[in-house]
Parts: C-alpha cells; sequence; structure tokens
C-alpha cells in the first residue's frame, strides 16, 4: 500500500521529476567497509513493511565500467546455499536465519577478481535472486531494482534497530566524499 | 413415592428469598426438581421475566426459549427414574427412559404459552432472537461431584475456570454409569433441598442479520479498514466504518464484520458498478426495515460522504454471502491505469499490448506485501488490454485480469519477481502513477432499481 499520496506527474519527464518505486516505498541505508574491505559498499533497500533489499552501492568495484562478471554463485560452503532456502507460510518456516555477516553470493569476475556480498542485517533470509544467475548483466544494469542480491525479512521488534549500524543516504555521501579525496590526495 | 410428593406434612422450611422466589414458605422444595414446577411455572414469574425482555429494547416477532437448570437436576431426576423403574418393576411393569417426561420437556410445556400469550409472539425453535433463563441452585452444587471419581473421563478441565461439572458432562457420566453404583453414592429419593432455585441470568439476544451492497470509492487516500499502528490512527475513517457506522446505529447492534469481494489499496479509486461487500451485524435490535427505509439509509449513507457511495443496498440471508466470496477467486476484475516510462514513447511502442490475449503471468508475492504474506509464486491471467497514448512518456492502459492479480506489480515489475511485466514487455523502466478498479465482474448482490 503507499503510504503518501499521488506522487506530481511531470508533463514529459525522463529524469526523476517522477520519484520511483524505490524512492516511494524505500529508504537507503548503506554498509561501507564490510569485513574490513574498503569501497565494497552495499545499499540495503529497507520498505516501510521492515522487509530489506539487498544490493549493491553504486561505488563497488563489480558496478564500475570496464568490470565484466564471469559468474555468481549462491554456494556458500558444501551444504548452505541460498538457492536451498526455503521459505513457507505467514511466519516463514524454513527460511535460513542470518546475521550481519552471514554471505549471500559470491561474484566472480573475468579479470579474476572475487567479491562476498553480506547480507549486512540480522533476520530470516526470504529469498536469492535467481535472475542474476542466469543473466549476471542485470547486476550490473539495474543494481538498485532487478539486479537486487537477496530479500531478508528482520525481526518485527527488530525493525528500526537493525539499521543501527548503517549509514544513511547522507553519510554514505558524506563517507564517499572523504574517499575520494583521499585517494585523490595519495595519487 | 411419598418422598417424592411435593407436600411434605408437617415440614415447615425456610425459603430463602431472591429476587424471584417463592412467596409461599410454608411449601416445602421439591427433592427433585428444586422448586422449578413448583415456583417457577406461575404466570407472576413469566411476567417478571417478560418485562426484562421487554426492558431491553428487542424488536422481535417470535422467540426462542432458552432454559439453563443446574446440572444436578440431571443427576435428582435419573434418581428419580431409577425408583420408578424399581417400583414400575416391582409391578412387573417396565420402564423406558422416553416413558417419562423430561424435566426440561414438561416445563417447556407449561411455560411456552404463558410466555407466547405474555409477549404476544409465538414461539418458534428458529428464531434469530433468543431470550435465555439460567437457574442455579448453589445448596446442591456437590451433588455431582460423585461423578468425577466414577467417570473421571467425562469431566476433562474446562477452558475457561469455570466449573467441571456441565450439564453434558454430567449427562454424559450418568449414561455411563450403572446402576448399582449411582445408588451407592447417591441417595434415592434424593434430600430435600431448603431453598428452591434461583434465576441467575435472563438474557435476551438476537442472531446477526446481513446487509449487502456495491461500495463505489472516490478516495486515493482512504484505506479499506481502519489503518492505526501502535494506537495511533494514520488516516482518517476507512471504507468500513464510513457505511458500517450508519448500520450499526440504525440497526442498534452491538458490532459488526465487514466483508468484501477482494479489497483496493487506499491510493485505488473504485469506479463502475462498485465492489460487493457484506456486513454482519451483531445482536441487532432492531431488524424489521421496509424496502423503502433501506432505500433512505443507503441515500443517508450517500449523503454523508463524497469519500464513497453504496448502492443496491439490501438485507440478504447468512446463506447469500457464499456467492460474493465465490467471486473473490474465479471472477474478473477490470483496470485502468496511468503509466509512466522513462524512455519516451510513441504509439507504436505501446500498440502492441491491445493483441496480447490471456497473457500468463508468474508474480512472486509483492515485497509490499511479504510481511504479512507467505512466500509464493501465483499465475495469473491478463486477459486483454487496451492502450491510450497520453503524450512521450505516458500512457493510460485498461486491463481485464483474473482475480488476485496484483497490477502494480505487473507494471513496475516489483524487482523483476512479476514475470513478464510491463517493463519486460516494452523493454522500459515503467511505474504505474494511478490505478482505477473500473469494474468487479462478480452479478451478486442483485441489483435494485434506484
Amino acid at each position: 500500500m503507499a503510504n503518501e499520496p499521488e506522487t506530481p506527474v511531470a508533463a514529459s519527464a525522463a529524469e526523476p521529476a517522477v520519484p520511483s518505486l524505490v524512492d516511494r516505498y524505500f529508504t537507503r541505508w548503506y554498509k561501507a567497509d564490510v569485513k574490513g574491505k574498503p569501497c565494497e559498499e552495499h545499499c540495503i533497500l529497507q520498505h516501510s513493511n521492515r522487509i530489506c533489499v539487498i544490493t549493491l552501492a553504486g561505488s563497488h568495484p563489480v558496478l564500475q565500467s570496464g568490470k565484466a562478471i564471469k559468474s555468481i554463485s549462491y554456494q556458500i560452503s558444501t551444504n548452505c546455499s541460498g538457492l536451498q532456502n526455503k521459505v513457507s507460510g505467514k511466519f516463514k518456516w524454513g527460511a535460513q536465519i542470518l546475521t550481519e555477516l552471514a554471505p549471500l553470493c559470491k561474484i566472480y569476475c573475468s579479470d579474476g577478481e572475487e567479491y562476498t556480498i553480506s547480507s549486512c542485517v540480522r533476520g530470516q533470509l526470504m529469498e536469492v535472486n535467481e535472475n542474476i544467475l542466469h543473466k549476471p548483466s542485470i547486476l550490473q544494469e539495474k543494481p538498485s531494482t532487478e539486479g537486487y542480491i537477496a530479500v531478508v525479512l528482520p525481526k518485527f521488534e527488530e525493525s528500526k534497530s537493525i539499521t543501527e549500524g548503517l549509514l544513511t543516504q547522507k553519510q554514505y555521501e558524506e563517507v564517499m566524499v572523504k574517499c575520494i579525496n583521499a585517494t585523490t590526495a595519495t595519487s | 413415592m411419598d418422598n417424592l410428593s411435593q407436600n411434605g406434612e408437617g415440614k415447615v422450611s425456610i425459603i430463602e428469598d431472591g429476587s424471584i422466589a417463592s412467596k409461599n414458605s410454608n411449601l416445602n422444595v421439591c427433592n427433585v426438581c428444586l422448586g422449578i414446577l413448583q415456583d417457577f411455572c406461575e404466570k407472576e414469574f413469566i411476567k417478571k421475566v417478560c418485562q426484562k425482555v421487554e426492558a431491553s429494547g428487542f424488536e422481535f416477532t417470535n422467540l426462542v426459549l432458552s432454559i439453563s437448570f443446574p446440572p444436578q437436576l440431571s443427576v435428582r431426576e435419573h434418581a428419580a427414574w431409577l425408583l420408578v423403574k424399581q417400583e414400575m418393576g416391582k409391578q412387573s411393569l417396565s420402564l423406558g427412559r422416553n416413558d417419562t417426561v423430561q424435566l426440561k420437556e414438561a416445563y417447556k410445556w407449561i411455560t411456552h404459552p404463558l410466555f407466547s400469550e405474555e409477549l404476544g409472539v409465538p414461539i418458534d425453535g428458529k428464531s434469530l432472537f433468543e431470550v435465555s433463563v439460567v437457574f442455579a441452585h448453589p445448596e446442591t452444587v456437590e451433588d455431582c461431584h460423585f461423578l468425577r471419581a466414577i467417570c473421571p473421563d467425562c469431566f476433562k478441565p474446562a477452558k475457561n475456570k469455570q466449573s467441571v461439572f456441565t450439564r453434558m458432562a454430567v449427562m454424559k457420566a450418568l449414561n455411563k454409569i450403572k446402576e448399582e453404583d449411582f445408588r451407592k453414592q447417591f441417595p434415592c429419593p434424593p434430600n430435600s433441598p431448603k431453598a428452591v432455585c434461583s434465576v441467575v441470568e435472563i438474557e435476551c439476544a438476537h442472531g446477526a442479520v446481513f446487509v449487502a451492497g456495491r461500495y463505489n470509492k472516490y478516495s486515493r487516500n482512504l484505506p479499506q479498514t481502519p489503518w492505526i499502528i501502535d494506537g495511533e490512527r494514520k488516516l482518517d475513517s476507512s471504507v468500513e466504518e464510513l457505511i458500517s457506522d450508519h448500520l450499526l446505529t440504525v440497526f442498534k447492534a452491538d458490532s459488526f464484520n465487514f466483508s468484501s469481494s477482494g479489497r483496493e489499496d487506499v491510493d485505488v479509486r473504485t469506479l463502475g458498478n462498485g465492489r460487493p461487500f457484506a456486513i454482519e451485524l451483531v445482536n441487532p435490535h432492531r431488524v424489521h426495515f421496509t424496502s423503502q427505509e433501506i432505500k433512505e439509509l443507503q441515500q443517508k449513507i450517500n449523503n454523508s460522504s463524497n469519500k464513497i457511495q453504496v448502492r443496491d443496498l439490501q438485507l440478504v440471508t447468512r446463506e447469500a454471502i457464499g456467492h460474493m466470496k465465490e467471486g473473490e477467486e474465479e471472477k474478473t476484475k477490470t483496470y485502468s491505469a496511468l503509466i509512466w516510462t522513462n524512455k519516451a514513447i510513441q504509439r507504436k511502442d505501446i500498440e502492441f499490448l491491445d493483441d496480447i490475449k490471456d497473457l500468463k503471468i508468474d508474480q512472486k508475492t509483492p515485497l509490499r506485501v511479504l510481511h504479512r504474506r507467505p512466500l509464493a509464486v501465483r499465475t495469473r491471467i491478463i486477459h486483454s488490454m487496451e492502450t491510450h497514448y497520453v503524450d512521450e512518456h505516458h500512457f493510460r492502459l485498461s486491463l481485464k485480469t483474473q482475480a488476485g492479480t496484483y497490477i502494480k506489480e505487473f507494471v513496475h515489475g516489483d524487482f523483476g519477481r512479476t514475470k513478464p511485466n510491463i517493463c519486460s514487455l516494452m523493454d522500459v523502466t515503467a511505474d504505474i502513477l494511478e490505478l482505477d478498479v473500473e469494474s468487479v465482474d462478480v452479478d451478486w448482490p442483485p441489483a435494485l432499481d434506484d
């Protein structure tokens, strides 16, 4: 259900004078320095109903131009794969319980680099995105929507507290500016 | 047999005075009926009950009487039956269970005509209006307890903290217990009590009545049901309150239950013939309305708000509600959506949508409801579509779909979790700006000439 009244219609806007689907329903939170790795920022989209969609932030290396993805795998260990996550009923029985540092998937790039994407929030794993398995380019083309990594349902009691360790959009932008300045300073 | 008679000679008992109790202090209290056939079959008593019924403010044209005796009365009845059976046996006569008249039956034989005359309406077992009278006899409450030792499985602990010795449980045990065991534990004939029964409850209640109709919703800021989070109301009013509050008042009901054939989001309008709904009015005090009065009630609802309008308002039976819920799964709905696209489009870019018939789509539970619905994939059919070009970044889409289709997700794709969707079909990023329900194709309730 929309939690805002109707959005204004711009007569011929290609750019967001119309707030996007993400703008309308989600709040963007960021996790930088995931597992101590600089620049591998994750962006968590939290819906007003508390559900979190785990995505890559624009600054993530995988999303930089020139990077080609070879393959994506949800097989974290021999017995653990996001693809095997089976959830049933209204209370989502059977879902894998994730901690903030739980790995969700591995991205293998053609240049040999390997990136692990983490959950960043605690909760039940609802699903991993199978669409990017079949067509990894979607992850790069539409990282904030169709290229999402996974959907996590936090506990009701933790709806607000799970974002305590995360950065707001504003804080993220400030961190990025600092990061860029630091890089340019040293180069 | 003398012990069973109502007039014990020379015995004077002191009888406690309840609000509705015996006035004759010389009468012994019967050790079988505990005074029910003595004091509570008189016109005086009936009149007092009827006064309460009339004071309760219910409108009724018939009634059903529900009488509740103390459970220990069944024990005493059983004792009396065993004794009579024994006496008749001595004369080589047999006595079956059905040869005796149950106390409750006798009581109803006597009192039904009296109630009927006093209230001016017939007694009808199928009546929705129930008058219940509950008797108790605290003095002999322990009469039943011996049964638990003999038949413990008849007396399971009750869900509420009420006594485990319910009438049902006692009857069950009496059917099981052997005659010898009963006679060992319970005096035959039973002891005489000091006081008669007292009436602990006289209640009136009317079975629910149902009102159906169709509603239109013209506001993009109105939820179906009250939207309250942490005790705080997020949006003023709701569809159900705007319709039901008036009914609650007029029918003088305690509460209502609102249901409809599907429902729409807060920001979606319902146009056309509207959406079928049914309202259950619980314990209504007023139930008889002419069709003219119902029409006026409909007018009243329509005059009180421009956010919703109702039509075809009518009284219906409980069974008829089934028709409405049938519609939810099987029938089709038509919608009109205003769609925005990121890429500039021309008329030719949307024309192909008009030719797509019976498109199968797979919808994972939308993210916006996933917190309260199971995760599943639902296959739905978009029967047909019709496009209307607006400008380079907008067009209107009319769709006819299977019931249960999430339209918004079909347009924006819900992160690719509804496939195919307008984005994938047109290879654009699309979003839905406005949605209207144009029709809910259920032909119930019957249309009325307004």
